[in-house]
């Protein structure tokens, strides 16, 4: 199957190549690479997560050069280490769009450190491809977004919640910063749409794992589910907090919208088992493209134990979609690239993804999933199709009123 | 109310156990040690190692991983420490120094990983103890469900800090280490071998923290950097309490403890963090030496 796959896509390469002969004559910087950028902690507390996802990348240009490269040419991934750390972030992409020219890069996994880096992209007019599901309330021409917004994750979360699941008074619970709090806000709107309440909005300081207090607020406070949007490794704290405190997931479960595989590794399968997580992929999907994809990153890793999750997974697919929009453009140029961009659709280990041609994010199918007692989830909803993106859900952006257009932010409509 | 106070002692109990540890080695030896944290994740790699490759229980890795810190401790004393008494300063210096030289050896697997040689259980991922079903869940206590592994934690806590007391108060050895507090001139004057206890009480608050490490890997991730926001939990309650004072130390980690938890309850916990900062501030303002300290002459 692999195999198959395989030829299939050097085929396409070979003919893409031919139809962009002429596209790479005319490149004045004309040399045997193709040089894109890799911006990634190598270093520091997010390294953990972040060279994983460079690790990703990498799997995906060794494919793309072992089945003939970008425009016939081999492409070379230049690595940078943000080092955990925004201003470093700042710097590293300064260096990699001025000194290396580069202006594809793959990279950034925090809100903070993609802020850091996005005043550098605009000026220079680069293209930042970022994988990480994130608050949205942005709308840069100058990244492609292949990660999860919350519509695409609370929007099939909290009705199937509320409508499905029959809970209605609902405890949200976030780290302390941007993005549980933009999550949180959806969270609410979605809860009086659907005709349920939420009892309360907590936060725990960013890395804390303390939880003893909090758990035991969240028991005191009548609700029947809590929406977690923590972050990091305090997730695994409160997973643990919360069922030695022992509350059940039948009593009151959790449904997070970041824990994944990755953390439920971490904290052990059992505190999780029952428990659900909204994301557009797992690694429980049960396909030959996502068997091919998990085995293949547990050999570029060389850890036979190694999990897939959502932004691991984006990571990966986001370098296929530059890839069709080079090829599609014929040039690296990024005005052309991004015209390009709008409408790539890609066969991604969790499903075809597409790329909307309006705000630049994916369009994704969000599932949920309940966490079993093995560490791997079991989908027990998948949206029917690809769900469009919408970066400003929070703020009243619909299908029909967008927000973030190819013309950039409407701002007279926030 | 009880399950209140009982988060409170449960904080508590884990900041003491952090700072027992601190408050012999810079409460009694002036070293500033920012390793200590450090001893922590040693302690928990501990865990996880000895489940991995000995097949070991998470009780079991409570002596080895106060072995493995103490011995850890005592060469860093005769290596580093031995040679910078009196000199505070330096002592924070290259103890911080020490500190990132243990985590990287983690995170690289002591060099190994440039060769292609992966250690199960190191390296700078996030590693995973199970707690034993014994401590999982909840033991009903006074009418009221208290978390089990909580109960546990605060038991080992008294445990050690009895041993600590038993030791300072009830032995010679004790006797030997406060006099070096009071005044180490004069109790070499009074021959003790300074040196020697100085070795030996350093390896002992190493020993702690491993010992607290083994007890923070059940319900924190195990992972290289852990120790650096531990050891400033520790520091808080060493100089609040007063440097040199197991008593302060006791009292200290009690009363931020249990400051952090009602204040958490009643409003929420990002409040809770600053107003202990805030009763740590005003501590030192208002008594620099710490709520309890030695009266020099």
């Amino acid at each position: 199957m692999i195999v198959n796959r395989r030829d299939l896509l050097k085929t396409a390469a070979a003919s893409s190549v031919l139809l962009a002969a002429p596209g790479i004559i005319g490149r004045a910087y004309a040399s045997d690479t193709i040089k894109v950028g890799a911006l990634y902690s190598q270093t520091g507390g997010l390294s953990v997560v972040e060279k994983l996802l460079a690790s990703a990348v990498q799997l995906a240009v060794d494919e793309i050069n072992a089945d003939g490269g970008v425009l016939g040419q081999q492409v070379e991934v230049v690595v940078e280490d943000g080092a955990s750390d925004p201003k470093t972030f700042n710097e590293k992409a300064s260096k990699l769009i001025l000194r290396d020219r580069i202006s594809n890069i793959f990279g950034c996994h925090t809100s903070a450190s993609r802020k850091a880096v996005l005043p550098i992209f605009e000026r220079r007019n680069a293209m930042l491809y970022y994988q990480t599901h994130y608050e949205g309330f942005e709308c840069s021409r100058n990244v492609l977004y292949t990660g999860a917004v919350p519509n695409q994750q609370l929007g099939n979360l909290i009705p199937w919640l509320v409508n499905t699941h029959g809970r209605k008074k609902i405890f949200i619970v976030g780290s302390n910063y941007v993005y549980p709090k933009e999550m949180a806000k959806v969270t609410k709107k979605l809860l009086a749409d659907n005709g349920a309440e939420w009892v309360a909005d907590e936060y725990l300081e960013l890395g804390h794992s303390e939880w003893a207090a909090m758990v035991k607020k969240i028991k005191d406070s009548g609700c029947d589910a809590v929406v977690s949007n923590v972050v990091g490794d305090s997730i695994i704290a409160f997973y643990r907090e919360f069922k030695n405190q022992g509350i059940t997931q039948e009593d009151i479960p959790i449904c997070a919208t970041v824990t994944g595989e990755i953390e439920i590794q971490a904290m052990g399968a059992e505190f999780a088992a029952g428990s659900y997580t909204s994301v557009p992929y797992f690694q429980s999907i049960d396909t030959d493209a996502n068997r091919a994809f998990i085995e293949n990153f547990r050999k570029k890793v060389n850890d036979p134990n190694v999990v897939t999750y959502h932004s691991l997974e984006a990571a990966y697919f986001q370098v296929f979609i530059w890839k069709q929009a080079v090829e599609a453009a014929g040039t690296l140029d990024i005005d052309a690239v991004r015209e390009k961009l709008g409408g790539q659709s890609y066969d991604a280990p969790g499903g075809t993804v597409t790329i909307d041609g309006d705000n630049l994010h994916a369009a994704l199918t969000p599932r949920i999933g309940q966490w079993q007692e093995d560490g791997q989830s079991k989908i027990i909803v998948a949206s029917d199709g690809n769900i469009k993106p919408l970066p400003y859900s929070a703020y009243g952006e619909t299908a029909d009123n967008l927000f973030c257009t190819s013309q950039g932010l409407l701002r007279d409509k926030l | 109310m009880v399950e209140v106070l009982f988060i409170g002692l449960s904080l508590s109990s884990i900041l003491l156990l952090i700072a027992l540890g601190l408050a012999i080695t810079y409460g009694a030896m002036g070293v500033i040690n920012m390793a200590h944290g450090d001893m922590v994740m040693i302690g928990a790699y501990v865990t996880v190692m000895s489940k991995i490759w000995l097949d070991l229980s998470f009780f079991a890795a409570i002596p080895i991983a106060f072995i493995v810190t103490a011995l850890i401790g005592l060469v860093i004393e005769r290596l580093v420490v031995r040679r910078l008494y009196n000199r505070l300063l330096d002592t924070l210096l290259a103890t911080w120094g020490i500190s990132i030289l243990l985590q990287q050896s983690i995170r690289l697997e002591f060099g190994l990983s440039f060769f292609g040689i992966n250690i199960e259980g190191l390296g700078p991922g996030l590693q995973n103890v199970s707690v034993p079903s014994v401590l999982q869940g909840t033991v009903h206590v006074a009418g009221t469900d208290l978390n089990a592994y909580r109960v546990f934690i605060i038991a080992v806590t008294a445990v050690l800090t009895l041993v600590t007391w038993a030791i300072l108060y009830r032995t010679s050895f004790g006797v030997q280490v406060r006099a070096i507090i009071r005044n180490p001139q004069m109790a070499a004057a009074c021959g003790i071998d300074v040196k020697r206890v100085n070795a030996l009480t350093f390896a002992f608050g190493s020993g702690l923290a491993g010992v607290a490490g083994v007890m923070m890997s059940g319900f924190k991730t195990v992972f290289p950097d852990m120790g650096s926001t531990l050891v400033v939990d520790g520091f808080l309650v060493v100089v609040t309490g007063g440097v040199g004072s197991i008593y302060g130390t006791i009292l200290a980690s009690g009363l931020l403890g249990e400051i952090n938890a009602l204040v958490a309850l009643f409003s929420n916990d990002i409040i809770a963090r600053a107003v202990v900062f805030a009763v740590v501030i005003a501590v030192i303002v208002l008594r620099p030496k710490g709520l309890f300290s030695f009266k020099g002459r």
